[in-house]
């Protein structure tokens, strides 16, 4: 299908198994699932706001690139953390 | 008892900002102890007949909306059989505005179509339906009912049809667990998300009847290389169906680090409104407060019962001077309290315990003692009232 590796084009969605909110008191996004919750540290959970089923992987990268002006080239950061998220089921291509 | 300054403590003073524990992420509201099962390893209390009273649908919704405040997001709503609930949708709806995550935990009896789809729309995240094994005649004999069975795989399939992430629970034991490759057959037809294969947790009436339940140690292993086997044929599938094993503690050298800690995630309400750090606490001969006489957040940071096992001053040897207990905290309280009489004691599991010869004599008698269903004591009113104080 797709071996872990992202594409430009793909336009990611949340898996309807998860939900992602912001919890105050963590401080920091999370995706909760039947009786669990995964606390993302701050890159991910940006990435993850981003992540609505119609922005494809590169208006994602855009986004951010131009949100954080400093961090430079964010293609391999973003599509790696992407390939890993679906690897592990959070999102679907 | 550790709070800020006390002249008692051996520890220094935390600053006040610091909370010297953890946020009750996991709050588990028991809406009644009422349920049409008799489940012989009920995790509710032996004396739950002496209890009746329960809270009413804004004192729930109060406590929530506290809770979220201290932190928590995963709510169950659970019992008894929390369907017996009338107001049980608007305790949902209510829940889901504060932000929770609602894991409903159901038996599945008394649930219907309509029912699931008013859940859903009041923002219902999850249904766990239970089951008592693959095949009717087993189930139907540990749940006391005829058609429950036939009713479980019906919501069963409903749940999914239904678009909610679907969590099967199935409680193992000697009756059914040389059957588990038919649970997880059973779980692949029914396409779950994840799968709970979990042994019974000998507590409550658990306990009474750990003799007709403790598999032998050869069913135990039998049974894990069935799911090992199962789980690699699901990955080779690409089937992301999760099965999560659990094994007795029985056949454990080192406890479990019971809750992740006394206090530090986990906060169940009663249906009479107790607050307890587990839901089997209330066996123990602690004072735990109620809600109706103080805040969640007094209950949680200040209140005795809750501090009660918090840190490490409270241990005896061996669990003192042991270099594991950061670890799993000394085990389970209640296990401690029930086999050793003691409940600061180290838990019996553990191979250091002096009591450990109590675990040992349980699991020879699952190698000689024959199955007998007659044997069960179930979870009912009539058998409570022999165990309530009233």
């Amino acid at each position: 299908m797709n071996d872990g590796v992202i594409s430009q084009v793909d336009q990611p969605r949340l898996n309807p198994m998860f939900r992602f909110q912001w919890e105050k008191a963590q401080d920091c996004y999370v995706l909760l699932y039947p009786e669990g919750m995964i606390q993302l540290n701050g890159p991910a959970g940006e990435i993850m706001a981003l992540v609505d089923g119609k922005r494809s992987v590169a208006d994602i990268i855009i986004t951010l690139e131009q949100k954080f002006r400093d961090a430079g080239d964010l293609t391999e950061d973003i599509t790696g953390f992407l390939g890993d998220a679906y690897a592990q089921h959070w999102i679907t291509l | 008892m550790r709070s800020t300054g006390s002249p008692c403590s051996a520890r220094p003073s935390l600053p006040t900002e610091v909370k010297p524990h953890g946020q009750p992420l996991w709050l588990l509201a028991e809406l009644t102890y009422k349920c049409p099962l008799q489940c012989p390893y009920c995790s509710n209390p032996l004396d739950f007949s002496d209890y009746s009273s329960e809270l009413s649908t804004q004192q729930w919704l109060d406590l929530f909306q506290q809770g979220r405040e201290l932190g928590a997001v995963q709510l169950g709503f659970s019992g008894g059989e929390p369907l017996v609930r009338q107001d049980l949708k608007q305790l949902i709806g209510g829940a889901h505005e504060m932000g929770y995550y609602t894991n409903l935990i159901t038996s599945g009896v008394g649930l219907n179509a309509d029912k699931m789809a008013d859940f859903r729309d009041a923002g219902l995240d999850h249904i766990q339906v239970s089951f008592q094994a693959s095949d009717e005649s087993v189930n139907n004999m540990l749940a006391g009912s005829e058609k429950a069975f036939q009713q479980k795989l019906n919501m069963a399939k409903e749940v999914k049809a239904q678009g909610y992430p679907m969590v099967l629970n199935f409680v193992t034991h000697r009756h059914n667990i040389d059957r588990i490759d038919r649970i997880i057959e059973l779980c692949i037809e029914l396409q779950a998300d994840y799968v709970e294969l979990a042994t019974c947790q000998y507590y409550g009436w658990a306990h009474e009847n750990v003799e007709q339940l403790l598999p032998t140690r050869q069913q135990l292993e039998h049974a894990e290389q069935v799911t090992n086997r199962y789980r690699q044929q699901l990955e080779e599938a690409g089937n992301p169906m999760k099965l999560i094993f659990v094994t007795p503690d029985y056949y454990e050298e080192r406890p479990k680090g019971c809750m992740n800690g006394w206090g530090q995630v986990f906060l169940t309400i009663t249906p009479d409104g107790m607050a307890l750090p587990c839901h089997s606490a209330r066996m123990l001969p602690i004072e735990f407060p109620r809600v109706t006489e103080m805040s969640l957040q007094e209950i949680w940071d200040q209140s005795p019962g809750f501090n009660y096992f918090r840190g490490d001053d409270w241990m005896q040897e061996p669990c003192r001077s042991c270099d594991e207990k950061d670890k799993d905290f000394g085990g389970c309280r209640c296990q401690a309290y029930m086999l050793a009489g003691d409940m600061h004691a180290a838990d019996p599991v553990c191979g250091k315990s002096p009591d450990h010869h109590k675990i040992e004599a349980v699991r020879q008698r699952s190698e000689t003692v024959r199955n007998d269903s007659s044997a069960f004591v179930y979870r009912n009113t009539r058998n409570s009232r022999i165990f309530a104080r009233g």
